[in-house]
């Protein structure tokens, strides 16, 4: 546990920590689809939501620890005046932002779809390297106007 | 998430219902490419879905892919939202050939 586990701020709605590992990653829909509920968010957006988040979590799995582990993923969903701010914060060697990018969708091949799903629902995201230098944060924001 | 295949006169139909994620979707995608190897039609109904994720997509991708190849017909059958929201963002839901129940499907000509 560290810092990054714990809420910090009335703005925190959610921290979860669990391991990288696919058997996890339904009961994090479960955990986010009831966090965006509790917030007032509507059914379509709570599903936009939970892809975005579900796609991220994939790629910390397959492409940063690069296979299922122990290490841990911390999820933290914040909401300011409707806004959403999320972060995963991996313990993986750093990565490279390029492996959320943009693939041609006129290209009709498995695999490549989480990096555009993301960015469809999603308005800014960012991945850095942990201040610590041990692991990577990835930040996904979505306005509300 | 449960799956199933039914052998009908008119083809092979493959259900699919609850969640498809990563976890899963290694086992659907070996059902669909078992099925597709000895049909001559696949149904694969997707009505009692309730999540699918990029992964579940990419499935579909591949099996979609190798029916081509072998000349084997491929038919969605989905009115899940679930299913239908990562379909159009992906801009899957014109490539692959969708119908909203399986008795439309069958009755079509593919």
């Amino acid at each position: 546990m560290n810092h990054f586990d714990t809420p910090t701020s009335d703005h925190d709605a959610l921290v979860h920590r669990f391991p990288a590992r696919a058997k996890n990653l339904k009961d994090t829909r479960t955990k986010v689809r009831a966090t965006l509920t509790q917030l007032g968010y509507c059914p379509d957006t709570i599903e936009q939501v939970v892809i975005a988040i579900d796609e991220a979590c994939q790629n910390i799995i397959r492409h940063a620890y690069g296979q299922e582990t122990e290490e841990a993923i911390v999820l933290r969903i914040q909401y300011q005046q409707h806004d959403l701010h999320i972060t995963l914060r991996d313990y993986a060697p750093p990565v490279d932002a390029d492996c959320i990018k943009l693939r041609d969708l006129r290209d009709i091949r498995p695999g490549g779809l989480g990096g555009h799903f993301m960015h469809h629902i999603m308005d800014e995201i960012s991945v850095e390297c942990a201040p610590e230098g041990n692991g990577n944060i990835l930040q996904m924001h979505k306005r509300f106007a | 998430m449960e799956h199933s295949v039914h052998v009908q006169p008119n083809g092979h139909i493959v259900s699919f219902s609850g969640e498809i994620d990563l976890e899963n979707s290694p086992a659907a995608r070996t059902r669909l490419l078992e099925v597709v190897e000895y049909a001559t039609t696949v149904f694969v109904d997707l009505t009692a879905v309730t999540y699918m994720d990029s992964s579940g997509i990419a499935s579909l991708v591949e099996a979609y892919q190798r029916a081509k190849k072998t000349n084997v017909a491929f038919v969605l059958i989905s009115t899940s939202p679930a299913v239908l929201r990562v379909l159009q963002m992906a801009r899957l839901d014109k490539v692959f050939t969708i119908h909203e129940t399986l008795e439309h499907a069958q009755h079509a000509k593919h």
